[in-house]
């Protein structure tokens, strides 16, 4: 699966359009690392713990994302955009979107 | 005597938590700007533009999202000392150099992963920002996250 956030997979020509595809996930951070970067809050500095965490959160979005290109047919998906938000306090909505293609 | 452990216990502790906050959190700061410079520097032939396509005209052989973020926090002193900002207005230098911090490395680790996976530039780089809010609300503030994010290409030979 090819993917890039350009209109085009560069070197490639897009062959056929299959619409939008998305991908989120709603994460909640675990009382562990919010201890932690409770602590790390008070010196300031990078908080470790979120930083994985919502990559994590990014990747698996990213993997729902592409795993619907695939059950359309699609073998890339480009124009990919990404944004976050709080639903609720202490919880974050990842969401990956962009259009399904095919290249060659 | 009793009143005056109290007022040490009351006024004393946060007093050294704050002066611990900023002594240590300045530290932190100021390592992490001289590490930014020095690979900055390193890695400046390595591009990464905003462009959607390379500025130079040469075939591309290999190309792969990139995703690069991380969340950063200030220290409670300049937390304290941007609330009292707040009921004056202006500018907030803590905060600024905060969002600076956060973006730098983020693209620096941007173009880190992506030479690291042999690529040889990053096109269409995005940036993101977005605050984390806390499970203890406003009181607590978690950071702020900024994502970058682009294409890497590898180009033929």
């Amino acid at each position: 699966m090819f993917l890039s956030n350009t209109e085009t997979i560069p070197g490639k020509t897009t062959r056929e359009f299959y619409g939008v595809v998305t991908g989120s996930t709603v994460r909640a951070k675990h009382v562990g690392r919010d201890i932690m970067a409770g602590l790390k809050n008070i010196v300031g500095g990078e908080l470790t713990g979120y930083t994985e965490l919502l990559n994590e959160a990014r990747t698996e979005a990213l993997d729902r994302m592409k795993q619907q290109a695939q059950s359309v047919g699609a073998n890339a998906v480009v124009n990919i955009r990404f944004s976050t938000s709080s639903v609720a306090q202490g919880a974050a909505e990842l969401f990956a979107y962009g259009t399904a293609v095919t290249v060659e | 005597m009793e009143a005056w452990i109290q007022l040490v216990f009351n006024l004393g502790l946060p007093l050294l938590v704050l002066i611990g906050a900023y002594l240590t959190g300045t530290a932190i700061e100021r390592r992490h700007f001289r590490s930014l410079r020095a690979r900055e520097n390193a890695s400046r032939r390595f591009l990464a533009v905003t462009f959607p396509y390379f500025p130079e005209d040469r075939e591309v052989v290999a190309s792969e999202l990139v995703t690069e973020s991380i969340v950063v926090s200030i220290d409670h002193f300049k937390r304290f000392l941007a609330g009292l900002r707040m009921l004056f207005g202006g500018r907030i230098t803590a905060y600024e150099t905060l969002l600076d911090r956060g973006r730098r490395e983020a693209i620096m680790r941007l173009k880190e992963s992506s030479r690291e996976r042999g690529f040889q530039a990053v096109i269409n780089v995005r940036l993101e920002t977005s605050r984390l809010a806390s499970s203890r609300g406003d009181r607590g503030v978690a950071g702020v996250e900024v994502l970058a994010f682009g294409t890497a290409l590898r180009f033929a030979r």
